[in-house]
């Protein structure tokens, strides 16, 4: 017996149920309970993975041979500067949805990513300066690595600064979509800068080709702060969009009243 | 519709492919203001030696820091910093860092007197990318499977 065959109207129907279904997002009032619900689930494995990892890190795990308990300020800055990496890289690729395919959400999402980015990247350039002056001796150096990050930093800064500053919501995505995907070439940068040019940070320690050269104790308590990372971005991610579409329905409200010529507001 | 969207991709595409390009030839061409560090290889392999203040990253020579008058008192002391294939000597009058030890890697800042010495103003610690207790690098020690020399690299 012949397998069925795919006609090709049967792969045009499943084709447009599949962007439909990504599209039904799209809608507030599908994308709001949504939203809702994966904010609170992210929100208490945000908490839960917290708990563990700041006990194991900050109580239950061994002294560095090198570092002694310095070592513990890596628990709180290697998450912290790869969610930097991985928050702009998803502002980049929702702002190519958005661009490309002008997916409403999309714009939204790497619009309130921006803000989530550049404080993990924050914390990643404080953490990493509280480590480096008992460490290397020095708050700062203008190595490859360090100075990457500091022009992420500023790519997020400069990425919120141009929403703000073109009033029309839909120029300013386009405007601030091009930014991102610009700026993204900074990615690659910042993850090989440690290999490319002799630098002061150390070289990779998880992802290397050889496995990781931390230890498997030191490992368990990065590993559950790198889910809760994970797990608030998403949360505040959530809640931020939610806030944004709100505010863009009262802003389309509002100027709708507006519109309404005076002695109808009046009756 | 679909050609509009087409555009919409290279464009989007074309903006990312020209900003990776410009940026892919200005790091060639500053790569030498963006290392942080000449390792004392390389320092041997310039054919003149730099005037400017420069830094210089390697090991500790095992048995090469000698202090005049005591680790603590604040007076010039002398280490030798080796990449495995050159050396340079190295003197330094100030505070060291905690992880200042023989063995460990360096960079140091400061001017080049003659061809293989620097007087330094500024040492900094390196730290390598191995993390581990206590207990396993000395058991690793004391099986003779650690590995000295790939920390300053």
């Amino acid at each position: 017996m012949p397998a069925p065959q795919l006609s090709a109207s049967t792969l045009t129907d499943m084709a447009n149920t599949l962007s439909k279904s990504i599209y039904a997002y799209a809608n507030p009032a599908v994308f709001e309970p949504v939203a809702e619900r994966i904010f609170r689930l992210a929100f208490i494995a945000a908490l839960v993975f917290a708990g563990f990892g700041l006990y194991f890190g900050l109580l239950n795990s061994p002294a560095d041979y090198q570092q002694g308990d310095t070592v513990r300020i890596m628990y709180v800055h290697v998450p912290a500067a790869w969610m930097a990496l991985f928050c702009y890289s998803a502002m980049a690729a929702s702002s190519a949805a958005g661009f490309i395919w002008k997916h409403p959400l999309a714009d939204v999402a790497a619009k309130e990513t921006a803000p989530i980015g550049a404080a993990f990247t924050f914390l990643a350039l404080f953490t990493g300066s509280i480590w480096g002056k008992p460490m290397w001796g020095a708050w700062w150096a203008w190595d490859a690595r360090l100075t990457s990050v500091l022009i992420l930093f500023f790519l997020y800064l400069g990425y919120m600064a141009l929403w703000r500053a073109v009033a029309d919501k839909t120029r300013a995505a386009r405007l601030a979509a091009i930014l991102a995907i610009v700026g993204f070439v900074n990615v690659p940068i910042i993850k090989f800068s440690v290999d490319w040019w002799n630098s002061l940070h150390q070289p990779a320690s998880v992802l290397r080709a050889d496995g990781p050269t931390i230890h498997p104790a030191m490992l368990t308590p990065l590993f559950l702060m790198i889910g809760a990372y994970m797990c608030a971005y998403i949360a505040m991610l959530m809640a931020s969009m939610r806030n944004e579409l709100a505010a863009r329905r009262i802003a389309r409200l509002e100027a709708e009243d507006h519109a309404k010529p005076a002695n109808l507001v009046e009756t | 519709m679909k050609q509009k969207k087409r555009e919409r991709l290279y464009m989007f595409g074309g903006a990312f492919i020209a900003a990776a390009g410009a940026v892919a030839l200005t790091l060639t061409a500053l790569s030498q203001s963006i290392t942080y560090f000449y390792t004392p290889s390389e320092l041997a392999d310039l054919e003149e030696a730099p005037t400017r203040p420069i830094r210089l990253g390697g090991l500790v020579l095992d048995g090469s820091v000698k202090h005049p008058t005591g680790p603590t008192s604040g007076e010039q002391i002398t280490f030798v910093v080796t990449d495995g294939g050159a050396e340079v000597r190295v003197s330094y009058k100030g505070l060291l860092p905690d992880l200042f030890r023989e063995g460990q890697g360096v960079v140091v800042q400061g001017k080049l007197i003659g061809a293989n010495d620097l007087v330094a103003d500024n040492v900094l610690a390196k730290h390598d990318e191995n993390y581990m207790p206590k207990e396993v690098a000395d058991a690793l020690k004391e099986q003779g499977r650690w590995k000295d020399g790939d920390a300053g690299s």
